[in-house]
């Protein structure tokens, strides 16, 4: 058998209809009730992020007192359901947010390029999640998977999973902005989902093009026919440069008619972003009070 | 409640409608001359928009008269530069007043203002912008060097599915090439074209350039059997253009005719299976399926059927049917009570026939005229639902399984204005597409207008161009 031999059939994906299916339900005109429980939902489904080198413990705990209550003095703001770090701050993270329901995820598998051997993959998960990780945010080897060794692909994918068992959910980060189509998001997003990612995450927030949202809609069509073909139910994860207010209300357009309602919750569908949250409270404040409230009345993490 | 129902989003926008409208002739507004009027409604709720002048053919007379006066006097004798900047304007001056057009048109019409917001105005605007830049470079529209004379005096029909853009595709090919013209907008959507003939006044065109008479199928006869006129271009169905043809038999008078369609769409196996399903969305509920190059015909190769209906059925239940004037609404209503008629008829003949009907299940709204998506499996080549026009939200569902079989199904209908094919391989998207008798063949995608592009038929489609260079030649003397 050759090395590159294909693990899983191809699905053809055309560039031309997806952007146009995906710019039309950018269109959608998400207004009062609808947009009051979509920031709602919103802040529900995010993963509060840092993930940088200067991160420290400060940061960490400012990051997770927001996380558990996003404004404070203001009643029915959800928490947010997850802080995701780095694994050094797993720990740290864990105990500022002991006693809440916020979870905490981490990144592993050498974040973000995934270029290490899979035994140094394999520690940083057991690192992250023996410091109490509830989630684990892996990338895939991008090199392998462009150069057709797609059992590379998918046998880490499950090592890793292996690893998480029963301790820890499994996200898969396919770092879409460096796979060069919609096509291979699309074949990416079937082997991560037969190799057994809890849920299939677009991007690192590391390169230069982050989720969009056709990427998002290639990748709920993924997970939708998964869902046909397995009756199982695996969630998406968009991340990277979601800033906006209306760039989450169109995500969750995006899902709500692809997969349906029932993936509108934590459970199936993330928000992995830094300031995005800033936006959704200013907006709800906007919503409650008719006028924005300037940028100092909402807490910097 | 679902956890993120949409909230309505209703367009707020509200044009100024008048209660009554005379006909535009001779650069002003005029009574008609029988003070008959006739009233146009807003199918989404039956409600009374404004009373419409019902042009005789004494009126008719007056535009034809006002028109050949403005042709010999002031638009034939324009410097071609100075013509393109009265249309460039026309292309503005809709830009600028795109959204109180959309919304007329979708009161007038029934049509979803997202698409008459996004897709009528501005392709209508498109085609004014781009025939402006011709008018002054028409030497190279024909035969490289030689300065083409125009025709005359245009009499041009539209129909009610896309009221101004086609009033935008007729007007402004024949005013660039230095024609004037009497505009007939549809009997039940006119008030797009009564607010264009105002905006076409305001921009200052001579008078007579553009008059614009409403009415029924009088005001249409009146206009193509009128002595004066050079030139009729038609849109509307088959039947009405067989008897503007067989009147201008023997007349010298010059003729296209953009008619109906029964597009075959054809689904390979190896189809971006995804992408084909939104592009049969597309096809045949756009508009409501009020579209001559609905792809109203899904040709689906057997092997991908099952997965094609499965996956179809799922999309349609998430259509959104409603008040068209909601930002959110898919499919707005149907354009009047004759054309429902005539819908729920055919749909009716192919049940009796014995096709499977697959609908939309949801709630229709209590007033107006409303279909739901629809579309029918098990249907034979010879069911009437297969052969003959719909012009409604509704598709009839064959297979093949060959390809020499889908281009002898698609091929087999006496009209050929579009076609789709859907595959991942080029080669197959290149070969079937060379077979296809059809003005228009998409591929990987469907309904895709731009005004560089020509567009029209074969056989009872109808003859002539609309759109790109080709566009031009309808209106110049060879």
């Amino acid at each position: 058998m050759l090395a590159t031999q294909p693990l899983i059939p191809y699905v053809a994906v055309d560039a031309v209809m997806l952007e146009a299916r995906a710019a039309s339900l950018a269109k959608r005109s998400i207004k009062t009730t609808a947009k009051r429980a979509g920031i709602d939902l919103a802040i529900r489904c995010m993963d509060l992020t840092t993930l940088e080198g200067r991160d420290s413990e400060g940061k960490v705990r400012s990051l997770c007192a927001k996380a558990m209550t996003p404004r404070p003095g203001w009643p029915g703001v959800p928490s947010v359901a997850a802080v995701c770090v780095y694994p050094n701050l797993v720990a740290i993270a864990k105990d500022a947010l002991r006693g809440s329901t916020v979870k905490v995820a981490s990144v592993a598998t050498s974040f973000p390029s995934g270029l290490a051997d899979l035994s140094i993959k394999l520690a940083d998960t057991e690192q992250a999640i023996s410091a109490g990780a509830d989630e684990i945010d892996m990338v895939i080897d991008r090199g392998a998977f462009l150069s057709g060794y797609e059992r590379k692909v998918f046998d880490e994918i499950l090592a890793v999973k292996a690893v998480c068992g029963d301790r820890a959910h499994l996200k898969v980060i396919l770092e879409t902005g460096e796979l060069g189509s919609y096509e291979n998001t699309r074949r990416a997003s079937d082997l991560a989902l037969e190799a057994g990612a809890d849920t299939i995450k677009t991007s690192t927030g590391k390169v230069g093009t982050n989720a969009t949202f056709p990427t998002a809609l290639v990748m709920c069509e993924a997970i939708r026919d998964f869902a046909r073909r397995t009756g199982q139910r695996r969630g998406l994860k968009v991340a990277g440069g979601v800033k906006t207010t209306k760039q989450a209300l169109t995500y969750l357009v995006i899902v709500n008619e692809t997969l349906g309602p029932q993936w509108l919750d934590p459970d199936l569908f993330r928000i992995g972003a830094s300031t995005l949250l800033d936006d959704l409270l200013m907006q709800l404040e906007k919503l409650d009070t008719g006028s924005y409230a300037g940028a100092d009345y909402i807490p910097k993490d | 409640m679902a956890i993120f129902e949409y909230a309505a989003a209703p367009e707020s926008v509200r044009p100024k409608i008048r209660e009554q409208y005379g006909l535009f002739i001779d650069g002003g507004w005029a009574a008609p001359e029988g003070a008959e009027y006739f009233p146009t409604i807003n199918p989404a709720n039956e409600e009374h928009l404004a009373l419409v002048g019902q042009a005789t053919a004494a009126d008719v007379d007056s535009a034809v008269r006002a028109a050949r006066k403005a042709y010999d006097k002031y638009w034939r004798k324009m410097k071609p530069a100075d013509r393109a900047k009265y249309i460039y304007r026309i292309a503005r001056a809709i830009t600028e007043r795109s959204r109180e057009l959309a919304v007329l048109e979708t009161l007038d019409g029934g049509k979803p203002i997202k698409e008459a917001r996004d897709f009528d105005i501005p392709t209508a605007a498109a085609h004014f912008q781009y025939y402006a830049g011709w008018a002054d470079k028409l030497e190279w529209a024909m035969r490289a060097g030689q300065a083409p004379d125009p025709l005359g005096v245009c009499g041009q029909i539209v129909p009610w599915n896309f009221p101004l853009l086609m009033a935008a595709w007729k007007l402004a090919p024949a005013l660039a090439c230095g024609n004037t013209v009497v505009l007939k907008p549809a009997e039940t959507t006119p008030l797009t074209a009564l607010a264009l003939a105002q905006i076409i006044r305001e921009c200052d065109l001579p008078p007579g350039v553009v008059n614009v008479v409403t009415g029924d199928g009088r005001t249409g006869a009146a206009l193509v059997e009128h002595p004066d006129v050079d030139k009729i271009a038609f849109t509307g169905s088959t039947e009405v253009g067989k008897i503007i043809a067989r009147s201008l038999a023997g007349t010298g008078k010059r003729l296209t005719l953009e008619l109906g369609g029964k597009a075959a769409n054809i689904v390979f196996a190896d189809a971006p299976m995804d992408q084909a399903i939104e592009g049969i969305v597309n096809g045949i509920y756009f508009n409501q399926g009020h579209v001559c190059c609905a792809g109203s015909r899904l040709l689906v190769e057997e092997r991908a059927h099952e997965e094609v209906i499965v996956r179809l059925t799922e999309r349609i239940q998430t259509l959104r049917l409603g008040d068209p004037m909601d930002k959110n609404t898919d499919i707005g209503a149907i354009n009047s009570r004759e054309q429902l008629d005539r819908i729920k008829e055919l749909v009716g003949s192919g049940i009796d026939q014995g096709a499977t009907l697959v609908q939309q299940q949801c709630e229709l709204p209590g007033k107006g005229f409303f279909f739901p998506a629809s579309f029918f499996t098990n249907v034979q080549t010879s069911h009437r639902i297969a052969r003959e026009e719909i012009f409604g939200p509704v598709l009839s569902v064959l297979t093949f399984r060959t390809p020499e079989e889908a281009i002898e199904k698609a091929n087999n209908t006496p009209y050929g204005l579009s076609a789709g094919i859907w595959t991942d391989k080029g080669s197959k998207n290149m070969w079937v597409a060379g077979q296809l008798r059809a003005g228009v063949v998409w591929c990987n995608t469907f309904n895709q207008f731009d005004p560089t592009s020509p567009f029209g038929g074969f056989r009872e489609s109808g003859f002539g161009r609309e759109g790109g260079v080709h566009g031009l030649r309808e209106y110049l003397a060879h």
